[in-house]
């Protein structure tokens, strides 16, 4: 046998290697391997999913529901999400031709993008923001332009500068709402005037909304529900964050008929349909779940205050986040980059937070904080943090005093 | 969204401070103070206690729920045969069912026979009391909400987008 030849560039898609690796995976393999670590650094509830909702699944296989779907799901599963859209948040959606049930909300990014995207066409992205936007669109052809959000404006966008970036070749807007990983909503004025920018340049928006139900100050605006972004808008949520259904990779999209046409022609070559069990169990999520979705946003509410005014008394600057369950303050004053800051604190105190820089450049000088963490475990970080800090300030001091 | 209310936050978790308790809610200490005083003010709060698990205390308490069908009284109904029940110390719990039976007791004694002869001497010879049904408790799963064996926990990830 001859031996395996070096691996050229030329050997894998040269698209693909030029994506950088998730700063999370990167920071991710620091911790593998560890043990006794507190980790605010997950993305996902720490609940287990809602017992009735595994009851359901359970219950479906022992029927022998172990088929597939049709492409777009179960339409008892699309009548659900379509009747839980219009009560909740006010949109109506058809379940036979305006919904489809995805693989999560990341593969209903991706089969939306690819359902959209023509080569050359440009798609904005508001960061700091969740990590998948950028590079899917990548893989999807298009060019990504980045508008920076930053903490003096509350993680608000500029909407002058969002318009600065639009150009003839722009096709498509991310809006993340609530957002990860700054737990910013945005207020109703601001998507009013992103509506504006959207119908004047004739854009489409991918707004990823499965945070919604983890609002916490004020109502969830629902981006469609604005004057004429039914039209012009695919919503992406989900039932991972607010059922605590993360391992059941259960989403949907739903939108104008003719982009969800394309999207679920993109999903039956590559995905199919989403497993059958997860529906039925999202079924039952969306009829009864409503009590244990809220007792868990009740707990997250209470943890929220309880970080922010943990990380403010530490003397890490944050803003009181209003949705999703993430908090993400400055690191700025340390002198460390947020990786160092993260590696450190992983490396001396064993708490696992997660670098800013990792959704994106303007994320810098921030981390993340998930408080889908028990309040021990977040008063054990908290208490370590602060410990961490106070042994850098003399440090701080002397360097500067020399 | 509805914040929980201090009462809910209690019941949840009797042992929560006025402090804890300001902090999650996003209210003061002295208005978290103020509300659980008029809780125990008004009897609302009628006491805390701690959930334990009788398999690893050592004791060998023994419980029986006991169905008890009475004969109200004209006036009073059932309110005076079951206070005349409930005032037993032995009566951990007395609730008025609905059903084929009227009272349904928790009895907590020492032994099997404590429980037995409560039950052939106190309970079924009091006028109105017409008939007794004793069940021995088993095994406890689950307490007001708590499961009591621990079950294996999940791992989830360090680190997650």
């Amino acid at each position: 046998m001859s031996p395996v030849p070096h691996k050229t560039p030329s050997r894998v898609s040269r698209l693909v290697e030029s994506l950088p690796p998730s700063g999370i995976r990167k920071f991710f393999d620091l911790v593998i391997g560890r043990e006794d670590i507190v980790s605010l650094g997950v993305g996902e509830p720490d609940f287990a999913t809602p017992w009735r909702i595994c009851e359901a699944a359970v219950y479906a296989i022992e029927r022998g529901q172990t088929s597939y779907t049709s492409n777009r799901g179960l339409i008892a599963a699309r009548n659900a999400i379509a009747d839980y859209l219009q009560n909740r948040f006010g949109v109506e959606y058809h379940p036979a031709t305006d919904v489809c049930i995805t693989v999560g909300v990341s593969q209903g990014i991706d089969i939306t993008l690819r359902a959209i995207v023509n080569p050359g066409d440009e798609v904005i992205v508001i960061e700091p923001c969740y990590v998948a936007y950028r590079p899917m669109a990548l893989l999807a052809g298009a060019e990504v332009r980045i508008l920076p959000t930053f903490m003096r404006d509350g993680f608000q966008p500029d909407l002058e500068r969002l318009e600065s970036l639009v150009t003839p070749r722009t096709k498509a807007l991310f809006l993340c709402n609530p957002n990860n990983p700054t737990g910013t909503t945005y207020a109703r004025a601001t998507l009013e005037g992103i509506a504006d920018i959207v119908r004047r340049h004739d854009l489409i928006v991918l707004s990823d909304e499965v945070y919604a139900e983890l609002t916490y100050e004020g109502e969830h605006v629902c981006f469609p529900t604005l004057d004429g972004m039914r039209e012009r808008t695919v919503l992406l949520s989900g039932f991972s964050k607010a059922w605590a259904m993360t391992g059941w990779r259960l989403g949907y999209i739903a939108g104008p008929r003719d982009i969800i046409e394309m999207a679920v022609k993109v999903h039956q070559y590559s995905m199919m349909c989403a497993p059958i069990m997860a529906q039925y169990a999202a079924i039952e999520a969306l009829k009864n779940g409503r009590r244990d979705v809220d007792d868990m946003v009740a707990a997250y509410d209470e943890r929220r205050r309880v970080i922010t005014n943990g990380l403010r008394a530490i003397g890490l600057p944050c803003i009181l986040p209003a949705g999703a369950f993430y908090v993400f303050p400055s690191i700025a004053h340390t002198g460390m980059t947020s990786e160092q800051f993260c590696t450190e604190l992983l490396n001396q105190t064993n708490v696992a937070v997660v670098p800013g820089n990792a959704f994106g450049e303007s994320g810098e000088g921030h981390v993340r904080c998930a408080y889908a963490a028990s309040l021990e475990q977040i008063r054990t970080a908290l208490d370590r943090m602060g410990d961490f800090i106070g042994a850098l300030r003399p440090l701080k001091n002397h360097a500067l005093a020399q | 969204m509805m914040s929980r209310t201090v009462l809910q936050l209690l019941r949840a978790e009797g042992r929560l401070s006025a402090p804890e308790i300001a902090e999650r809610l996003g209210i003061t200490p002295a208005e978290a103070a103020a509300e659980v005083k008029r809780l125990h003010d008004e009897k609302v709060i009628l006491g805390y206690r701690a959930i334990i698990n009788p398999e690893k205390t050592g004791e060998d308490s023994v419980l029986a729920i006991i169905e008890v069908k009475v004969t109200p009284q004209r006036e009073v109904g059932f309110d005076a045969i079951a206070r005349r029940i409930y005032k037993f110390p032995e009566v951990r719990t007395c609730y008025l069912m609905s059903g084929t039976y009227d009272l349904l007791l928790l009895v907590e004694g020492e032994s099997l026979r404590q429980v037995a002869s409560f039950v052939a001497e106190k309970l079924a010879t009091l006028e109105h009391v017409s008939s007794t049904t004793t069940h021995f408790l088993l095994r406890k799963y689950k307490e007001d909400g708590l499961v009591i064996h621990e079950e294996d926990e999940t791992e989830r990830l360090a680190v997650s987008a």
